[in-house]
């Protein structure tokens, strides 16, 4: 699914140009549910960013499902983070003035679909992530956990190959926490590739596979045993 | 642009900020009102001058003469220069055919008036039938002073419509007989004047009859003449202002005048004094539209400021909805969109109650100088054109820097 190699990147920092990224190697295969980890500063952040076609790499390949990612312009990667990806933010990202419906509804607006098509699958969606009676209501009348499901719903509304999670529970307690982690294991669980940047080992271990970063390079790379949060899945 | 779906979610952006949305849109209604409103007094002040000095701006040339003030060619000062009909003769075979309208005309200053025992004092003139056209009378009834009149020195009379109604109250005039200084006129017409009461006191009669009838032989007071227009104001002022000196020239020279003496033959160029007046109202016009320009301007940069505030606050929200594969297009699209829908809709609030407000005032309006203030359709075309180009340039900067926004640097938790 995703196929990295010898990926780097640097910032211009005012006169001294910072190198985050150092050659890094990542495979992912379909179906995966992988945490990436390391302390601020290694680098997990951008490496999310550039697999999330919001940022670019200098130099390195990176494959998704196959389709070289790589110069492309603002046209196409808009399309391909709307047909490839679902994002997860730490701060939720919703629309502050859109009900949660609308918010889910948003990435299928920029796919073309009509309105009505639209809002009935979002309806589905936020269902799904048990938020049906809450599909009026904006993003401030909800709680983190639940604006964070509204998030979730929205990522997977288009029905990406891959979901990517930036820190999902960092603004979140450890109970809501618990059940964000337990909807996104149940996605995975039928079948779709998640990728989720944190630094709480808790989280890393409900995942399937850690990754080590430090200092913009891989330093360990390990299956683990996950933690599965609901044993009925 | 017609995409259901772009409207709805700018009038739900809109609709959720209802004060910035109705703060930007008065600057901009209040711009175009301020235009519209200026534009409206404007064309009132326009129809109002030209309304005044409508005679003036006919190109009229009427020639009077006084006594000499300099010495020339062995001649004193304080000669009289009488006109006689030679040279009106002359001036007619010189610039006839500059001229649409000539006249030479016999003056009786207080022409004492008698109709049975009504009486009164006027001033009658003796005239040629072209005058009717110089003066720009209208016959109410009856006809004016024609060629055969001239020909057979009739002693027939045209009155104005307040002798009419002074001498006559509600009779009918046309044929019965006045006395004008004891000599019988038959009464042929009545005729109306824009210019009032005063023009509307004035007695013409054929110049052949008058000059005959009280003394006049061949002496004439003074000519009238228009010359013929064309839609160049500047071009019909140049050829005024050409016949008019070569007549005086001519004049000067025939009755050994000296060239810079300006008392002795004075022309007055009727369409020199309109064309002050009229470059006045083109003046003011500039202005008003200088002004309301201005005003739109200062409405319009309001919006695109407004624009850049709302690109700014809404950075976050672009960068999602880029993250979620918004093409840079739609958001330029969107914002642009944006700024033309305000500036289009308060523009036409503005615009609308403005020629509301010239509508409802404007027939109160009743000064001499501003008049009928109106906005005609083309201007408020152009306006609505002005209208929307200046929204797309209004939220066209902001869009573009919109469209910059990387979703990787809004979407930065901080």
């Amino acid at each position: 699914m995703i196929q990295v190699k010898n990926l780097h990147k640097s910032y211009q920092m005012g006169s001294n140009s910072l190198h985050v990224l150092k050659g890094i190697n990542f495979d992912v295969k379909e179906g995966e549910m992988v945490s990436i980890m390391g302390s601020s500063g290694s680098g997990k952040s951008t490496f999310l960013n550039i697999l999330g076609i919001l940022d670019e790499a200098d130099s390195g390949s990176y494959i998704l499902d196959g389709v070289p990612i790589k110069d492309l312009n603002e046209k196409i990667a808009a399309k391909y983070r709307n047909e490839f990806l679902g994002f997860v933010f730490q701060s939720f990202n919703l629309i502050g003035f859109k009900s949660a419906l609308d918010n889910v509804a948003m990435p299928l607006y920029y796919k073309g679909m009509k309105r009505k098509e639209r809002l009935e699958l979002a309806a589905h969606y936020l269902e799904k992530v048990g938020l049906a009676d809450w599909s009026h209501h904006l993003p401030n009348e909800m709680s983190g956990g639940q604006k964070q499901r509204v998030a979730v719903a929205r990522a997977l509304v288009t029905n990406p190959k891959i979901l990517l999670a930036d820190e999902p529970t960092g603004a979140l307690d450890s109970k809501t926490s618990y059940e964000v982690m337990e909807l996104i294991q149940e996605i995975n669980s039928e079948g779709k590739t998640v990728l989720i940047v944190t630094h709480e080992n808790d989280i890393a271990n409900m995942t399937k596979r850690i990754i080590n970063l430090k200092d913009g390079v891989v330093i360990d790379d390990n299956l683990i045993n996950q933690h599965i949060l609901n044993q009925h899945v | 642009m017609f995409d259901i779906e772009r409207w709805q979610e700018i009038f739900d952006t809109l609709s959720k900020n209802k004060l910035r949305t109705f703060l930007t849109g008065l600057s901009v209604a209040s711009g175009i009102f301020i235009l519209v409103v200026l534009l409206g007094f404007s064309s009132g002040i326009q129809n109002g001058v030209s309304d005044q000095f409508s005679n003036d701006a006919k190109g009229e040339i009427s020639v009077w003469t006084r006594s000499t003030t300099k010495e020339y060619k062995g001649l004193n000062p304080g000669r009289y220069i009488q006109l006689k009909q030679e040279d009106y003769n002359r001036i007619n075979q010189l610039y006839g055919d500059y001229l649409e309208y000539k006249s030479s005309n016999y003056m009786i200053w207080r022409a004492q008036t008698n109709y049975l025992k009504e009486a009164g004092n006027y001033r009658a003139y003796g005239v040629l039938p072209d005058y009717q056209f110089i003066k720009n009378s209208d016959i109410g009834s009856g006809r004016f002073i024609n060629f055969s009149d001239i020909e057979n020195e009739t002693k027939v009379a045209v009155i104005g419509n307040q002798i009419k109604l002074d001498l006559f109250k509600n009779e009918d005039p046309i044929n019965k007989d006045i006395k004008i200084n004891d000599i019988n006129f038959k009464v042929i017409g009545v005729f109306y004047d824009p210019g009032g009461e005063q023009a509307e006191s004035e007695i013409f009669m054929p110049l052949t009859t008058a000059q005959k009838a009280f003394n006049g032989i061949d002496i004439i007071n003074n000519l009238s003449f228009t010359v013929k227009m064309s839609d160049d104001i500047d071009a019909s002022t140049q050829l005024t202002t050409f016949v008019a000196s070569g007549i005086e020239r001519e004049l000067k020279q025939m009755h050994t005048v000296a060239p810079d003496d300006a008392g002795a033959i004075r022309i007055q160029n009727s369409l020199e004094q309109f064309r002050r007046y009229y470059s006045l109202i083109s003046i003011i016009k500039a202005i008003f539209w200088f002004v309301g320009i201005g005003t739109i301007i200062a409405g319009i940069v309001g919006v695109g400021n407004i624009m850049l505030i709302i690109v700014k606050e809404r950075t976050k929200e672009i960068g999602i909805r880029k993250a979620l594969g918004a093409l840079p297009m739609s958001i330029v699209g969107m914002i642009m969109q944006e700024a033309i829908y305000v500036t289009m809709f308060s523009g036409l609030f503005g615009l609308i109650f403005g020629l509301a407000l010239l509508e409802i005032v404007g027939p109160l309006i009743e000064t001499n100088y501003i008049k009928h203030p109106q906005v005609d359709f083309n201007t408020a075309l152009i306006t609505v054109f002005v209208l929307v180009i200046a929204g797309a340039l209004a939220g066209f900067i902001p869009a573009y820097r919109a469209a910059k926004i990387k979703p990787i640097e809004a979407l930065r938790d901080e």
